[in-house]
């Protein structure tokens, strides 16, 4: 039976008719879209010539939104209704969000997702978004004509579950169809890749105005194989603006303090001194403050080295980290493709180029390249592939996916840098006798103990059909899809029973969190691994003292009173022993309460054997022999 | 199933799904393989069915990609790391490893691994990183003489019960192999 037709998936029935696509790159500050005309990618402008759209949304007095330029003008004016940086906002709740302190912004910690108060009514960062999303589209429209079949967006390669899902919940509330969300340093490197005809290894440093990410690339005839991803999903050229600011602060040494419509101003000016020194050796700063103070310094390049040069070091944590989990050595890498405006600095170009020793690759807009690399991809999705061109996208999970064992344990089900789509399944079982229900929660990141990962999803399966401890086999899959996207499906083996979640996680993880986590793994192994143990005794502790619970529950009869009571207080300091959090202690407490239990094991036996020798017809024989058998192979303690 | 070199068209059906991972990717049922041809293989086919292919087919056509290219990154996944591959080897000729991890490993491997933690522990806590990069040598040649041993074992004396012993004894050196990694990247950090 023929399961795909595999004849001419995709394409459009005419083959002179073209399918419009668009792909859109929805940045922390600047967003842009482009589309594939006769061929080639472009961007489209707007009325003025401009390519870009600043990711700023204002919302108006008199009930309109102004969004891109216009809105910016406002932010020193308006700063709590006029929104920049929106996406550090996806998918988040709002402890997670880094320098909180430092934005203008009425922060609303609703359940699931943080939303901004605005003149307008609260606003989640989804409609947020939405509305920056919507004028692309509307500009797309209009250069195009109306038959758009859908878009393409890109995310940081770094984005978890939480902050997808987002995206494209705002690209929906925008109108627009998602044919794919495609990671930003894969869609830049298809752009650069296309457009050199290059193979081998590449690195696609992205450093944008709120994001990092490093991608690891192998390109073989047309197909570019994401190896490995890493970065830090709260670091970007905004911090190089904060860095300025603190020193002008410093250097000004200003009779009040700043009013937030004064730090929203000098936010800006540091951040048009940062890009003036990208190509100046020194750059003017003034502002006329709310009180009537004019500030006026001027910082040189020597200073906006010293004052950032941490910031330029913790970019090449990643990228040694990603390196290494692709399995390579700077050396290997044959090129290294520069994209997002803050790459522009040279103390940036410096620190790659030192790295990777050798030039990196500047011969594209880093504005504009991850823009250009999504509408060829969307081109190519919505069947616009021409003659002869044949390339194939194959993308990685960022962070890894598990699931919650008993003691608080993850349970690593996908790892990280995964080649998508990947389905994983992964089994269970009940863990008292009768046991009918059974939690799955999902968690993402990189450390052994749920506490520290970034829960996904919680759901519970019904039903189990009551079995002793252990007999029901609950087989949970994994399916993440081509987008980065999560569902999880359980299912109990004997009965069939089913359970099926789109992972609509409530929050994501925190710009610290999500680095933190990479690097806390790496750094903690070891406490890890005595934590692990730990919890693991715990786990086998409780296992013995359900264990006996239950056999007492049967058969206190085979015991006297002053047995049964040693047992009991047995079990007590196992319990003590099990909260203090001490292993050796349990461990002793574990073998006290095993070897007072050896009499009574015996007597257990003794009775099951009696049973099954009382016992006539074949059937209870046999019934009897199984329960001696459940006897004999109940081990009080687990064999580790 | 042909073989790898046989280029376009290659007939997907149903019965690829059940597939063995072997039969999946179109290679012998062996542990030796060409890895060249193994990586080709995969490209080619995931040219054939992955979802991008499918972004404008109905419902059934694109759950159908998903989960045959889910199925080819699995195979794939499997067969090109040495210890997947010969895991999965033994596991298709009835062979659980896992169930097997009772038995007792010979004293002198266990011998030989103790000495070796203490080598890269030493090593880690004097910071010695050309001590340790001599050791990341040294396993990398043990691991490389294990490999081709259990090659043998398996592609040509068929001795399953030592291959089984081989792989275990793998587990043990790529899971040195690997601390001493962090060990190294650890100190090259610093
Ligand atoms: N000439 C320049 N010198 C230094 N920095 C610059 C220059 N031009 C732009 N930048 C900085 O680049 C950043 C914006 O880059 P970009 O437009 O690539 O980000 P984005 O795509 O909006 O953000 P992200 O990719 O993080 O979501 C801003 O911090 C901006 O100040
Ligand atoms: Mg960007």
């Amino acid at each position: 039976m023929a399961l795909l037709q595999i004849a001419e998936p995709g394409q459009s029935p005419l083959p002179h008719e073209t399918r419009h696509a668009i792909g859109i790159d929805l940045g922390t500050t600047n967003s842009l879209v482009a589309s594939v005309r006769q061929g080639m990618s472009h961007v489209m402008n707007d009325a003025e010539g401009r390519a870009l759209v600043p990711s700023v949304v204002r919302y108006q007095e008199d009930g309109s939104v102004l969004v891109g330029y216009d809105a910016l003008k406002a932010i020193a004016k308006d700063p709590k209704n006029t929104i920049a940086s929106v996406k550090r906002l996806m998918g988040r709740s709002l402890t997670d969000i880094a320098h909180r302190e430092n934005l203008p912004l009425d922060l609303v910690d609703n359940p699931g997702m943080v939303s901004v108060k605005t003149r307008q009514g609260v606003k989640t960062p989804v409609e947020v978004s939405a509305e920056i999303l919507r004028v692309l589209n509307d500009r797309a429209l209009q250069t195009l004509g109306q038959d758009i079949v859908g878009a393409v967006i890109t995310v940081p390669a770094y984005f978890d579950d939480a902050q997808r899902q987002a995206t494209k919940d705002a690209a929906r509330l925008a109108g627009l169809n998602v044919l794919r969300l495609l990671n930003e340093p894969t869609a830049a490197a298809v752009a650069y890749g296309l457009d050199n005809s290059s193979e081998g290894v590449y690195a696609v440093y992205d450093l944008g105005g709120g994001t990092f990410d490093i991608s690891i690339l192998r390109l073989t005839r047309g197909v570019f194989e994401v190896l490995a991803t890493g970065g830090d999903s709260a670091l970007g050229g905004d911090d190089f603006d904060r860095r300025i600011y603190c020193w002008v602060l410093e250097k000004a040494q200003l009779k009040s303090p700043p009013t937030i419509e004064d730090t929203a101003l000098l936010l800006l000016r540091s951040r048009e001194a940062k890009e003036y020194l990208s190509t100046h050796p020194e750059a003017p700063i003034t502002a006329r403050l709310a009180s009537g103070e004019v500030l006026d310094v001027t910082i040189d390049m020597a200073t906006f080295a010293e004052i950032s040069q941490m910031l330029v070091s913790k970019t090449l944590q990643p990228v040694k980290k990603t390196l290494r989990d692709a399995g390579l050595r700077p050396e290997d890498i044959q090129g290294v493709v520069m994209v997002g405006g803050a790459t522009r600095i040279p103390l940036i170009q410096r620190a790659v180029g030192e790295f990777f020793k050798q030039e990196p690759l500047n011969n594209l807009d880093p504005d504009k390249v991850v823009a250009l690399g999504a509408a060829i991809q969307a081109n190519l999705l919505a069947g616009n592939r021409a003659p002869g061109e044949d390339w194939l996208l194959l993308d990685v999970i960022p962070l890894s996916l598990g699931l919650e064992t008993m003691g608080g344990l993850v349970e690593k089900v996908i790892p990280r840098n995964s080649t998508l789509p990947v389905a994983r399944a992964q089994e269970f079982t009940t863990y008292r006798d009768g046991q009918t229900a059974m939690m799955v929660h999902v968690v993402q990141g990189e450390r052994e103990l749920v506490d520290d990962g970034r829960s996904l999803a919680r759901f519970e399966l019904r039903g189990i059909p009551p079995m002793v401890a252990g007999a029901a086999r609950i087989r949970v899959t994994f399916q993440v899809d081509a987008d980065g996207l999560l569902s999880v499906t359980a299912r109990e083996q004997t009965t069939g029973v089913e359970a099926h979640v789109e992972v609509k996680p409530s929050y994501g993880l925190s710009d610290d969190q999500i680095t933190g986590m990479l690097k806390a793994s790496v750094d903690h192994a070891r406490d890890d691994a005595q934590t692990r143990a730990l919890k693991e005794t715990q786990v086998d502790a409780q296992r013995l003292i359900e264990a006996v619970r239950s056999a007492l529950t049967e058969d206190r009869h085979l015991l006297n009173e002053n047995e049964f009571q040693l047992i009991e207080s047995d079990i007590v300091k196992l319990q003590t022993a099990s909260l203090s959090g001490n292993r050796r202690q349990i461990t002793i407490a574990m073998d006290d309460l095993d070897a007072d239990c050896k009499e009574f094991a015996g007597r257990r036996m003794n009775q099951a054997v009696n049973r099954a020798l009382a016992g006539k017809t074949i059937d209870s024989v046999e019934e009897a022999m199984h329960d001696l058998h459940q006897v004999a192979n109940a081990p009080l303690k687990e064999k580790k | 199933m042909s073989d790898s070199k046989a280029a376009p068209g290659i007939a997907i059906t149903a019965d690829l799904l059940g597939a063995d991972f072997f039969t999946l990717l179109g290679l012998p049922k062996r542990f030796e393989l060409d890895i060249a041809g193994l990586n080709e293989r995969f490209r080619q086919l995931q040219r054939e069915v992955h979802p991008d292919r499918f972004a404008a087919a109905d419902d059934a056509a694109r759950r159908a990609s998903m989960m045959l290219a889910t199925q080819i990154n699995a195979a794939y996944q499997t067969l090109r790391s040495p210890l997947k591959r010969a895991t999965y080897l033994l596991e298709q000729a009835g062979i659980d490893i896992g169930a097997e991890s009772n038995t007792a490993m010979s004293a002198d491997f266990l011998m030989s691994q103790m000495m070796w933690r203490e080598q890269v522990a030493d090593a880690r806590s004097d910071k010695n990183l050309a001590e340790l990069e001599r050791l990341q040598a040294e396993i990398a040649d043990d691991i490389r003489d294990a490999y081709s041993d259990l090659a043998v074992m398996l592609d040509q004396e068929n001795r399953t019960q030592d291959a089984v012993e081989g792989v275990r004894c793998l587990m043990f050196l790529e899971k040195l192999r690997e601390e001493i990694e962090d060990a190294v990247f650890a100190l090259e950090d610093l």
